[in-house]
């Protein structure tokens, strides 16, 4: 196995769940549970093929994607924030939604029901190995990013005390809502953007193309304990899981089904707590007054 | 958490009022299909189709014949199972989101069992055994979020949505590894347990799936109902999905408890997958269970986690999705799968603000 391609297909992998365990760590921060990422990703990674099919430019797709990922993820706060209805249930809701509009509209705009045609995107050069795509070095910052905003931005510190001490932030006047409208919707566009790396990098839609990526982001946020950098971690090491079982395909070393599992059992053996327990925020899942 | 209907309703006498508890069990269901029917409209009008064309189409299609009305039967008969399963946790204030995978396992199991009885066993003797089989099953992968959960606390939502795709991937590695019928993805079929289907009795009905089950769907909704309202266990089951810290100060042991309404919650769903294994195809196939499990959670809702309120939303469920099939010549129907997201949707957001509403205007009028 060469390793230099290992490295690179790993990290092509682990793109889309990079942006969307991104998103998924601050929604989650702020207490708003992230079942959503799935539809979310979905919806940006049609709205991204649209964008670039009706503009021609993939740049246009980029900001239609996390247009289309920000209007579920807006949607969803409406509900779970100002009409205080069960997070889990909308969540569930959300992503159903999100499967059934973008099959309504492949077939509306493109008429097909299992693909988009093939849209342009970035890169493409065979030596760059997927490098030469802006798409991928942002979701490699993206971490960095909402790490340093979660722990050294005022805004980060709101989030925080939404999703911990809720009734302690609004004693002080922040607006627990407010704040968390904001976590949603930047928890929408990086998701969507996680989407729009996946359309672009196949440059087309396919029905239902996400196939529970959106679970695997949430998989690592829980992994990684609610911490930025740790869920970053833990996508690569999923990533890392997943592209050695491309690798080995044909060797029969291992069924693929068992590889798939890595990341769901992992999670689990994060909740039960059987190395160091996975504990959430406080007030996750919990509406707000 | 749960979307229960009492929730935080407070007794004034002995309990809320039977009309009280009525409306605000019926209004956000009524609310919902309102929104529905207009996110339906709106999405008939954008593919250039008439709407009360299409709502026509949909009628003729499912209650209007009796083949359709048969499949719709035969749809909401799974649906009944999976919706029955999240009720049944839901009143225990546990979201099993895992009525999927249970689904899929029990389905799994009663093929095997199916396949191991001898050929000619009876239906009598063959029916219990399939359903234990797939009950098992189903409880036994619904055992593991309630163990989790008492043993260590670990949150049955994410515990259930990962448990989901760990069984999936296990029950395709058996299928696609070692058990299929070549060039396939199922199984041989059963050797005994093949279940009557409504054809057999109706001859109108031929070409519709509809069967037996469908009778077991309905006794094991009346099942749930008396365990809920008139058994012991129920009412502490109850009593533990309203207000866990007031049932443990009450001396029920809440762990025990929630052990309980998971597992079953997950022999119920997993129950359900005799409709299709036995009912139907008579093997099991790889992804038979196709999205039935989440819809459960829908089917639960809409039906207010009451079991006959759940048979009817698993029919208005079943009827739906049939409907998709009905109109696609002229609408695709792909605008089913939105449509139900819709209903839950607006159901979820209902359901505190009907609430709320009927709350204020009760308080106005006692004023």
């Amino acid at each position: 196995m060469n390793p230099i391609s290992f490295l690179t297909q790993m990290i092509r992998i682990a793109i889309p769940y990079l942006f969307a365990a991104s998103g998924g760590v601050v929604a989650e921060r702020a207490g708003i549970v992230s079942l959503t990422l799935e539809g979310f990703m979905l919806s940006g990674a049609f709205a991204a093929v649209l964008g670039t099919n009706l503009s021609g430019s993939p740049w246009v797709g980029v900001l239609t994607g996390i247009l289309g990922g920000l209007m579920f993820a807006l949607i969803h706060a409406l509900a779970t924030i100002r009409y205080r209805a069960d997070q889990i249930v909308v969540g569930v809701a959300i992503n159903l939604m999100a499967i059934g509009i973008t099959r309504f509209l492949l077939k509306l705009f493109f008429d097909s029901s299992s693909n988009s045609p093939r849209v342009a995107g970035f890169g493409g050069n065979i030596n760059m190995a997927g490098f030469d795509n802006p798409l991928l070095w942002l979701g490699l910052i993206v971490p960095v990013a909402v790490a340093y905003m979660v722990y050294r931005t005022p805004f980060g510190l709101r989030i925080r005390a939404a999703g911990e001490h809720p009734d302690a932030a609004e004693s002080v006047g922040v607006s627990v809502k407010r704040v968390r409208y904001v976590a949603v919707a930047i928890s929408g566009m990086l998701a969507g953007l996680g989407g729009v790396y996946l359309a672009l990098d196949q440059h087309q839609f396919t029905d239902q193309m996400t196939a529970g990526r959106g679970f695997i982001a949430l998989s690592a946020v829980i992994f990684g304990r609610w911490d930025p950098i740790r869920a970053a971690l833990a996508c690569l090491l999923f990533a890392a899981a997943e592209t050695l079982q491309i690798q080995l395909q044909g060797s029969h070393a291992i069924a693929s089904q068992f590889i798939e599992m890595i990341p769901y059992v992992l999670t689990i053996v994060a909740l039960a707590g059987v190395v160091g327990r996975a504990v959430p925020p406080a007030a996750l899942g919990k509406a707000q007054d | 958490m749960s979307a229960s209907v009492a929730g935080d309703a407070k007794p004034k006498f002995s309990g809320v009022p039977w009309r009280e508890r009525a409306e605000e069990a019926l209004f956000p269901p009524a609310v919902a299909l309102l929104v529905a029917l207009i996110c339906g409209d709106l999405l008939i009008l954008s593919y250039g189709q008439s709407p009360a064309a299409v709502y026509r189409l949909l009628l003729e299609g499912t209650w209007g014949n009796a083949y359709g009305f048969g499949q719709v039967l035969y749809k909401a008969t799974t649906l009944a199972f999976t919706g029955l399963a999240v009720s049944f946790g839901l009143r225990a204030g546990l979201f099993n989101i895992g009525s999927e995978s249970q689904l899929a396992a029990g389905g799994f199991a009663a093929a095997l069992a199916g396949l191991a009885l001898p050929v000619g066993t009876p239906l009598v003797l063959a029916l219990p055994i399939c359903m234990i089989a797939a009950g098992l099953a189903g409880g036994a992968v619904g055992s593991v979020p309630a163990y989790l959960k008492t043993r260590f606390g670990a949150h049955e939502v994410i515990v259930t949505i990962m448990l989901n795709f760990i069984v999936l991937a296990l029950l395709n590695w058996f299928i696609a590894g070692h058990l299929h019928v070549p060039e396939t993805l199922h199984t041989p079929e059963i050797h005994a347990g093949a279940l009557p289907r409504l054809a057999d009795m109706f001859e109108r009905f031929h070409g519709s799936a509809a069967n037996l089950a469908l009778v077991v769907a309905v006794v094991v909704a009346g099942a749930v109902w008396f365990y809920l309202f008139r058994a012991r266990g129920g009412y502490e089951l109850r009593a533990v999905g309203l207000q866990p810290d007031a049932a443990e100060y009450g001396g029920i042991a809440v762990g025990r408890v929630w052990l309980r309404a998971l597992t079953l919650s997950g022999v119920i769903a997993g129950i359900g997958g005799i409709n299709y294994v036995l009912g139907y195809k008579h093997y099991y196939e790889d992804g038979f269970a196709g999205g039935a499990g989440f819809m459960g959670i829908a089917v639960a809702l809409v039906g207010r986690n009451h079991p006959f309120g759940v048979l009817v939303a698993a029919f208005f469920f079943a009827t739906l999705s049939q409907g998709g099939l009905a109109i696609h010549a002229f609408v695709p129907k792909q605008m089913m799968d939105v449509l139900q997201g819709v209903v839950i949707f607006a159901v979820a957001v209902s359901v505190p603000e009907v609430r709320r509403i009927l709350r204020g205007a009760r308080k106005r009028a006692d004023a």
